[in-house]
């Protein structure tokens, strides 16, 4: 009898309600284990409670807290709030801010078990993920992004007054269609957001101050252009090419673009980079976020804080979040990464903890090492999804998941089994399913690598092919035309074949419709 | 410390602006859409709750450098093998591509987007840059007055609007739910005392009694006969009361002449007026007139489908329709319209007797009369005799516009044209 009592005086809640009270005495709880037992090291948290409306608005502008208005936006709310009304779609549970302190929402219609668990996912396993991954130290400013959204809604929205806001609109599409090639995909100095919007401050005020209306009325050195560089390798040393940065080179170098027009370039180039370890680290974040949240439940349940019943409201969307339909499944649509994520660190664990023959013989330095913990922080750390699948999928894990490679070959007939999970292919399974999660292969490489500033100043692009693949071609025209616009002279776009230079494809001399100004 | 905000109560319509974009960008998409939904609708009916749109997506893409499905060499990883072996090979599935059903969350080759447009922003752009002719005769458009009425009742307010019926049940329900004594028991009690007191026979119930009668005043006391928690007050709240009403006179001739597709034509007109009139004004009646050699006012019902014969005059439905102006609609208070359809074949001699009563009684009554005749293709044009009638109102300069509809897809630009204010026309 007092066993009972005594252990129910250590249930953080009993029944789905929440309130105020309860969350912030489960977050306490929840933060003993991850960061006292665990030792993780996340930022702080900001637990915000919304409404569902309020999730589709977050979910409508790639879950920013704020952000510029353009009509896409608009577009994705309008479809999302069709699909939730109707029922098609159920909202994610929680969306999550890389940011300092960590903003982590809460849906108000959620019961206690699932805010329990949205803070354990997000506040402690997402949060600690996006502070101690290498991608997002060197790419994301956690302490100011909210800052640089906000001057970003608020500079988009001068320009509209001052500009029209159909011309805004113009800029915001055309940067919109290129923002996937709007990142560095490789570190040039570590973005400081705060700088970046001084320095905007700075160019701004030099231009205002400098401005003088006589230098119109100078005659032109039209020969500039042409007679001091007649060779290719000087100019493309000057204008930095070739340059895989299509927002970047246009915002430096596109002839006919206002100051406030580079800089709206400038914003979604930021936003794209801001995302752009996001868009590599999918597997592996959602997998530590999963993980945490998996080890963070079991240990309040252990220790008698849910109950049972908690515990199995749990497991249920647990197991709906790692579920993963084989391929000859009506549902499977391609690897969930919440299950691959979550598959390989508990199998990681497994090989730290109890290794076979076969772990020792794949992974000598982790096998037994008795650490899992540690080994998972490493893990986060210093890996992305292409580096983490190839050095810790393992041969288990590939029978348990009866994983097989597919070939497919535009050109033959029928489609061949290349790899299965057997001696033979293991190596062969896991590093396609790494190519898989390597952007620069998923994404088409396309470069700027000439300018004719001579003639017609056409912009000469090249798309180095890899595997025969080439780009789409309705989509390809329709971005080339934004390409146009906002370079102001036709562009040209190569399809070269990535290893004998063959020329496979042409889209020549796209001419832009209309004069962005 | 963890910090836990609560954003419920930020403003929810975060998406609103971008939406209102959206729906700018897909303007003609949508109206194309809207106008397909308002072809299947009854009269009254269309317009009413929001409408889900299907709209094609041209326009409204955002592309992107994507590689081509259908080209090159890839490799799909998949779980679930159950009796592959390396070096087997599969028949490619139809539609090409290896895989399952993997939509790309942006929406890949999406060919039609499907949303729903709330009742006022399909009229707002159905609409758009329309206008009522002869606004500028009238000042009575949108003007409203502030009145006041009467909203259930509210727990506080000024004595005068003091609900007494309210505030005593009220207080007499709360008075029996705590059992406060009733006045008879004090009373009942009072006589007794007196009665022992005088007697002075049983000390002891006596002091029994004065004590119950104390806890009965203490508790009279304590539970008010009116307390401030069973007030109630009349609650007022302010509501503007529109002056400016319209009513549109719907006439048609459904003579033998008329076919059914002349008449859909006909009903998709004063479909569209009655829409815009509602739009534009704060209470809208509608009337249907129908008329073949006599002419009568009738529901919507009959109106559209019941099948008359008869020869044609016109002038009937336009004393049908004095008549019903001068029972229910003065017109120093209503803004009075009327649209007529006819195939345009009117009796000889009742000709000079309609245009007479157009003249003088019918279009100093109306701000503006939209006629328009229906007709079928036919190649070649002959002027009508009604017509020819109306020619000569409008040369006269009264508020009356004409146009020829002969097949649906005529009707809205007809209907734009007619009520397109003349510094807007192209």
């Amino acid at each position: 009898m007092s066993r009972s009592l005594e252990s129910d005086a250590r249930l953080l809640y009993t029944g789905p309600d929440w309130d105020y009270r309860l969350v912030r005495k489960t977050f306490d709880a929840i933060e003993r284990i991850a960061m006292g037992e665990m030792g993780l090291n996340p930022y702080p948290s900001q637990v915000e409670v919304i409404s569902s409306e309020q999730m589709l608005d977050a979910y409508a502008s790639m879950g920013m807290p704020l952000f510029y208005r353009h009509w896409s936006f608009g577009k994705h709310f309008a479809r999302d709030e069709m699909l939730y009304r109707k029922g098609m779609t159920g909202l994610a549970y929680e969306i999550v801010i890389n940011s300092n302190p960590c903003l982590c929402y809460i849906m108000e219609e959620n019961t206690m078990t699932m805010q329990t668990l949205v803070m354990a996912h997000a506040a402690f396993g997402h949060s600690h993920f996006f502070r101690n991954n290498q991608l997002f130290k060197a790419w994301t400013d956690a302490d100011s992004i909210l800052d640089y959204l906000d001057f970003a809604k608020r500079y988009v929205s001068e320009c509209e007054e001052r500009y029209g806001a159909d011309a805004v609109e113009r800029v915001l599409d055309s940067a919109h269609a290129l923002m996937s090639h709007g990142v560095h995909r490789y570190p040039r100095r570590t973005l400081n957001l705060k700088q970046e919007m001084e320095r905007e401050r700075e160019r701004r005020r030099f231009q205002e101050q400098s401005f003088s209306d006589l230098w119109r009325t100078l005659p032109r050195r039209e020969s500039d252009d042409g007679d001091d560089d007649p060779d290719l390798d000087a100019r493309q040393h000057r204008l930095g090419l070739p340059e895989e940065n299509l927002l970047y080179f246009l915002e430096k170098h596109a002839p006919r673009l206002a100051h406030w027009q580079r800089e709206i370039l400038r914003i979604v180039r930021v936003v794209a980079q801001y995302f752009y370890p996001q868009r590599q680290t999918k597997v592996m974040n959602e997998g530590c976020a999963t993980a945490v949240h998996y080890a963070i439940m079991s240990r309040l349940h252990e220790t008698g804080q849910i109950t049972d019943g908690a515990f199995m409201e749990f497991l249920h969307a647990h197991t709906n979040v790692v579920f993963q339909p084989e391929f000859d499944d009506p549902r499977f649509s391609g690897i969930n990464p919440y299950a691959l994520g979550f598959g390989i660190l508990q199998d990681l664990k497994r090989v730290c903890e109890d290794p076979t023959d076969e772990d020792r013989r794949w992974f000598p330095d982790i096998a037994g090492n008795g650490d899992a913990l540690g080994t998972w922080k490493t893990a986060w750390a210093e890996y992305r999804d292409e580096s983490f699948i190839l050095q810790f999928l393992s041969p288990r894990m590939m029978r348990e998941w009866r994983l097989f490679s597919v070939l497919d070959d535009a050109d033959e007939r029928d489609l061949i089994v290349d790899a299965i999970h057997d001696d033979s292919g293991y190596r062969e399974l896991r590093r396609a399913l790494a190519a898989q999660y390597d952007l620069a292969r998923h994404e088409p490489d396309i470069q700027v690598v000439d300018v004719d500033l001579a003639g017609d100043r056409r912009l000469v692009l090249e798309h180095r092919v890899l595997d025969g693949r080439l780009l789409e071609e309705r989509n390809t025209l329709m971005v080339l035309r934004h390409l146009a616009n906002l370079w102001g002279y036709p562009v040209t776009l190569a399809e070269v074949d990535a290893r004998d230079h063959h020329i496979l494809h042409e889209y020549d001399d796209v001419e832009p419709d209309r004069v962005i100004a | 410390m963890v910090n836990i905000v609560d954003r419920r109560l930020n403003p929810k319509d975060k998406s609103l602006a971008n939406r209102q974009r959206f729906i700018r960008r897909a303007k003609r998409q949508i109206l194309d859409a809207v106008r397909d939904v308002s072809a299947k609708r009854k009269v009254t009916e269309v317009g009413q709750g929001e409408e889900a749109i299907r709209i094609p997506s041209d326009g409204l893409q955002e592309p992107s450098f994507r590689k081509a499905s259908g080209t090159g060499v890839r490799r799909h990883l998949m779980p679930g093998n159950k009796e592959y072996r390396a070096g087997d090979t599969i028949p490619r599935p139809e539609g090409g591509g290896g895989r399952g059903a993997g939509g790309s969350p942006d929406g890949e080759g999406e060919d039609e987007f499907q949303f729903t447009v709330s009742r006022d922003e399909f009229l707002d752009l159905f609409f758009e840059n329309l206008e009522l002719p002869a606004l500028a005769r009238t000042q009575l458009s949108k003007i409203e007055q502030q009145g006041l009425q009467r909203a259930g009742y509210s727990v506080s307010g000024s004595p005068a609007t003091l609900n007494l019926t309210r505030t005593m049940r009220n207080s007499l329900s709360r008075r029996l739910a705590l059992h406060r004594p009733k006045r008879d028991e004090i009373l009942d009690l009072d006589r007794e005392i007196d009665r022992l007191e005088r007697s002075g026979k049983e000390p002891e119930r006596l002091r029994e009694l004065i004590r119950e009668r104390e806890a009965l005043t203490r508790r009279s006391r304590l539970i008010p006969y009116i307390d401030p928690i069973d007030l109630r007050y009349n609650r007022f709240v302010p509501t503007p009361r529109p002056i400016s009403q319209a009513v549109m006179f719907c006439l048609m001739d459904v003579s033998g002449s008329m076919t059914e597709d002349m008449k859909d034509l006909a009903k998709r007109f004063f479909m569209l007026l009655y829409l815009f009139l509602e739009r534009r004004y704060r209470h809208v009646d509608i009337v249907f007139i129908r008329h073949t050699h006599i002419a009568q006012e009738v529901d919507e019902e009959t109106f559209f489908y019941s099948r008359e014969t008869g020869g044609t005059l016109v002038s009937p439905a336009l004393d049908e329709m004095k008549r019903v102006v001068r029972e229910r609609y003065p017109p120093g208070e209503w803004n009075i319209y009327a649209a007529q359809a006819s195939d345009g074949d009117n009796t000889p001699s009742d000709n000079p007797i309609a245009f007479r009563t157009m003249e003088e009684i019918i279009l100093p009554l109306c701000r503006y009369f939209a006629y328009i005749e229906v007709g079928e293709e036919r190649g070649w044009e002959a002027k009508t005799t009604l017509w020819e009638v109306y020619e000569r109102l409008v040369a006269a300069g009264h508020p009356i516009a004409m146009r020829k509809v002969k097949q649906r897809a005529d009707i809205f630009p007809v209907f734009r044209d007619l009520f397109t204010p003349a510094e807007l026309r192209a």
